[in-house]
């Protein structure tokens, strides 16, 4: 069990910085989850914690030791890439033994261990295949178990669930977060899907260019997302944005909701939507259209709850409000969060 | 539905007729070297008679001859030894290049890797005169080691090419796994990679080796005495007496080296091609 | 569970000492892996070649074998013999027509090789045979084929009366014929390697070109024409630029088919260079005539070059 931090680490190709100066401190066991766009610099970042990428600047630190200069294998980590990575030539039994071997653990402590991992991923009943003979689930477990007959003080793992087909995913993940708590190994994840990070981080940092955008629990990113690009890249659909007297406004399809849905007492902002479209997607509705106090040609998006019935009519004006709680406010030039401010003259 | 069944038909008799006629072009010297082979001495050499049939019965006297009364098997203990070193020289050396080039190199890499290709096309017919000169210098002339020595400057270029390619068509992932697994680099890559690439071995070995047991010119420019000749430049020059030819030993000499060779090629060449064309991948 | 004690320190904690993990580093390990050949090839390709340029500025011999420097007089002395302009003129003239042969025929050979048929496994192998075999001795097969006494060819012309029973050719014998003979052999012995570099390049022209252009109306040659063989150009150019260096530069066919003969009319510069160097120890002189194969290679090298650039490898 160990604390992975960063500290000013950078790399660059070339003329790119594909990681621009990251500081990150992870605790103890926790699920640490890098999210963000494909070219942000999670994967570089995971690399170079696992010492497959030499920092260009800045230090590693595992367990309060920096290890720039140590090879993978002197880290005591485990790695899961996104192909599984295992040796085609191998039974599954010896892929899981491989890393044990290359310790010269004794023959008797390999056999234990590899049976404690595979009926921990429940793949007993595997050991003596070939990884081309597996489905894509199977060969995760056997990659997981891989990973954990080392006992690693970290796991790292790069997009595991981005192979498996969508009906598979959300089953994987969640035997993944079953899997690290009963583990209890600090885990680093990395993946473009922010669905997977809101459901399996303990916490979620959000990448951008090379950049830490903001660290912080699900229900932060989510609910105070410290910059435009947060504020957009988490949450589907995404945030309706607007410029207003100088400032970005922002507010989550979610809360733009019928006027009379909206409390009264809760400081609420009418607006009138004017309707283009509404999706009936069974447990919601989705309507598209425009408000053209905010903006002429700017589309918004609203997102009703079947709980709310409210008729929508398409090609209408409708009365519709966000409570003013559910405002967030950005810098026009700089995208960070702003102060709030009151916003007048809308909806008459 | 007549009229393209007839077009098929019709292609298809093409195809088979420009086969067959390249097919005969082709094997033509081959096919009469076998048939000359296991003909009687009266019957070759009488003018006028029909080569193709055996006028006289065949005869195996003039294979016989070949390997009891001619150094024929000393050229082919030869040649066979000479491959066998340079196969195992190539691989020592172009192997960890080949490894270099396809994971270790930036953007010079490329550059790098069509650089040592280009070395292929250096003609022995230019180098031949000062190589010779080094040989004697090392006291290496009208040995087989002068040609151990020489035969792999046109081995290793080609091999490493190949061999570059194979490892491209490996995933990184996993040596990158075995190294976080706990392996160095090197043994990441012998434990991991090379089990993988093993078809793509085979290959280079195979073409290594006939390409050692083609060569002709420094065989023949660095080895004077038939104990040391080569197959390749032993039977042309070595098996002619006089200005008289055996020339059905002669023929039973080239047919016997020819066939396995072929054999070998036809087994392979599907793999040259894609180790060949992966080379020039990027990256 | 505890991890296991098997009293080897090593990789079970972090032992931070870097000089160990010397070979991990990538910036070392790259140059280090390819240096033995770099060196290798350096040695033994590069210096030879630089040594062959400088002797032919000498009148090195094997007889007095010492760098005497004179200038141009060797290549003067060169330039002088009727044999070296000969050979000259015969090396290009044999390079450019078998090449020609080789393209024509490998190209009609590689489409009728694309359709699938019984017995192509033998096929192939019948028409791999002029290249897997030895070059020396696919010609010795050739020499006794060509025999001025005892050809299947002439008997066969013979029985057709093309000439009269019982005549002969002299295939190796009249210089023009001499040639030819040459000039098929190179051509024979080509065509296979271009026929499968071909098939290569034809086998990864993407399928749904040619079923768009068939969708769009076009017929088997149009698309022959204006689609696939545009496609293949750049592939046919390696091909081509390999056929060319391999048979610019070849002395085998030459010296063991004619010897060079009937009186040195069919000489080319890699043979003659050979006669003059090594047979005739004017070791000066032999570099000299082979260092004019160079400007050529030279240039062929920066055509491969290109064409490698502009390919698309699949």
């Amino acid at each position: 069990m160990a604390v992975v931090e960063t500290r000013v680490l950078r790399k660059t190709f070339g003329d790119n910085a594909a990681v621009d100066g990251i500081d990150l401190r992870t605790e103890e066991g926790e699920y640490l989850v890098l999210l963000g766009p494909s070219g942000c610099g999670k994967t570089t970042l995971l690399r170079m914690i696992a010492g497959l990428e030499r920092p260009t600047d800045g230090e590693v630190l595992i367990g309060d030791r920096v290890v720039n200069d140590l090879p993978p294998r002197a880290r005591r980590i485990a790695m899961v890439f996104q192909s599984y990575a295992l040796y085609p030539h191998k039974t599954v039994r010896a892929n899981i033994a491989f890393p044990l071997v290359a310790r010269g653990v004794d023959k008797d402590e390999q056999d234990k261990k590899i049976r404690w991992a595979a009926a921990l991923l429940g793949i007993e009943h595997l050991l003596g295949q070939r990884p081309r003979q597996l489905s894509g689930g199977e060969r995760q477990r056997v990659a997981l178990a891989r990973a954990l007959v080392r006992e690693p003080q970290v796991f790292l793992l790069d997009e595991p669930l981005s192979n498996l087909d969508a009906k598979l995913r959300a089953l994987a993940r969640e035997e993944l977060k079953e899997f690290q708590r009963r583990v209890g190994t600090t885990t680093i994840y990395v993946t473009h899907d922010q669905v997977e990070a809101m459901g399996l981080g303990d916490r979620i940092a959000v990448l951008e260019k090379g950049r830490v955008q903001q660290i912080g629990t699900p229900w932060d990113i989510y609910h105070h997302p410290a910059n435009t690009f947060v504020a957009t890249f988490v949450g589907s659909p995404p945030m309706n944005l607007f410029e207003r007297d100088q400032s970005l406004v922002g507010f989550r399809p979610e809360h733009l909701l019928p006027e009379e849905v909206v409390a009264e007492g809760d400081g609420r902002v009418p607006f009138k939507l004017h309707v283009e479209r509404v999706e009936y997607l069974g447990s919601d509705r989705y309507v598209y259209g425009t408000i053209p106090e905010l903006s002429s040609d700017k589309r918004v998006i609203s997102r009703l709850p079947f709980t709310v019935t409210n008729p929508v009519d398409e090609d209408a004006v409708a009365r519709f409000a966000v409570a003013e709680s559910n405002l967030r406010f950005f810098d026009q030039q700089s995208g960070e969060r702003s102060e709030p401010q009151p916003l007048k003259g809308l909806g008459a | 539905m007549a009229r393209t069944a007839g077009r098929q038909l019709g292609s298809r008799t093409a195809v088979y007729t420009v086969v067959g006629l390249f097919g005969l072009f082709a094997s033509f010297p081959f096919l009469w070297a076998i048939v000359t082979m296991f003909k009687a001495d009266p019957d070759l050499y009488t003018a006028g008679s029909n080569p193709f049939l055996y006028n006289k019965p065949p005869t195996l006297e003039h294979i016989r001859l070949l390997f009891q009364q001619t150094p024929y098997l000393t050229f082919v203990r030869n040649t066979v030894m000479i491959g066998v070193l340079v196969v195992l020289i190539t691989l020592a050396f172009s192997l960890p290049a080949a490894y270099a080039l396809a994971r270790l190199t930036g953007h010079w890499g490329g550059r790098l890797g069509i650089a040592i290709f280009l070395v292929y096309l250096v003609p022995p017919t230019l180098l031949f005169i000062p190589l010779s000169r080094m040989v004697a210098s090392m006291r290496l002339q009208d040995s087989i080691w002068s040609l151990v020595l020489v035969y792999p400057t046109f081995t290793i270029p080609l091999s490493t090419w190949l061999l570059s390619g194979f490892f491209k068509s490996i995933p990184r992932d996993i040596e990158e796994q075995a190294q976080v697994d706990g392996y160095s680099r090197l043994q990441a890559v012998t434990r991991t990679v090379l089990p993988l690439i093993v078809p793509g071995i085979l290959t280079v070995v195979v073409f290594a080796f006939t390409l050692s047991m083609h060569e002709f010119i420094y065989a023949l420019a660095f080895v004077a005495s038939s104990d040391h000749m080569t197959i390749s430049v032993g039977v042309p020059t070595n098996l002619v007496r006089g200005d008289v030819f055996f020339w059905q030993s002669l023929m039973a000499s080239a047919v016997i080296v020819a066939v396995p060779v072929a054999l070998a090629y036809n087994f392979f060449l599907d793999r040259f091609v894609q180790g060949f064309t992966m080379g020039a991948v990027k990256g | 569970m505890t991890a296991a004690n098997t009293g080897q320190t090593v990789a079970g904690e972090i032992e931070g000492r870097p000089r160990r993990y010397l070979l991990d580093r990538e910036g070392l390990l790259g140059p280090l892996l390819l240096l033995p050949a770099v060196v290798y090839l350096l040695a033994l390709v590069g210096f030879p070649l630089v040594m062959a340029i400088l002797y032919s500025f000498t009148d090195i011999t094997t007889g007095n074998p010492v760098l005497h420097f004179v200038g141009l007089d060797t290549f003067r002395d060169v330039l002088r013999d009727t044999v070296f302009r000969r050979s000259l003129r015969n090396t290009v003239v044999l390079t450019i027509v078998s090449q020609l042969l080789v393209v024509v025929l490998s190209t009609v050979l590689a489409f009728a090789l694309r359709v699938d048929f019984r017995g192509k496994w033998f096929a192939r192998f019948l028409i791999l045979l002029p290249w897997t075999t030895p070059i020396a001795i696919g010609t010795i097969a050739w020499l006794w084929m060509l025999d001025s006494l005892f050809s299947p060819i002439d008997w066969v012309l013979g029985q057709v009366g093309l000439i009269q029973q019982g005549g002969h050719m002299y295939w190796l014998g009249k210089r023009d014929l001499a040639m030819a003979s040459v000039i098929a052999v190179q051509a024979w012995r080509m065509l296979p390697l271009a026929t499968v570099i071909l098939l290569a390049g034809m086998s990864s022209i993407p399928q749904e070109i040619k079923e768009a252009a068939e969708i769009d109306g076009a017929s088997f040659w149009r698309r022959l024409f204006h689609i696939e063989l545009p496609l293949l150009l750049p592939i046919t150019g390696v091909a081509v630029l390999f056929g060319l260096v391999f048979t610019f530069t070849d002395m085998t066919v030459v010296y063991v088919l004619t010897g060079g003969g009937p009186q040195n009319s069919t000489q080319v510069l890699a043979s003659w260079a050979f006669y003059k160097g090594i047979n005739g120890g004017s070791l000066g002189q032999g570099a000299a005539i082979a260092v004019f194969m160079f400007p050529v290679l030279a240039g062929f090298a920066a055509l491969i070059l290109r064409l490698a650039n502009r390919a698309e490898v699949s």
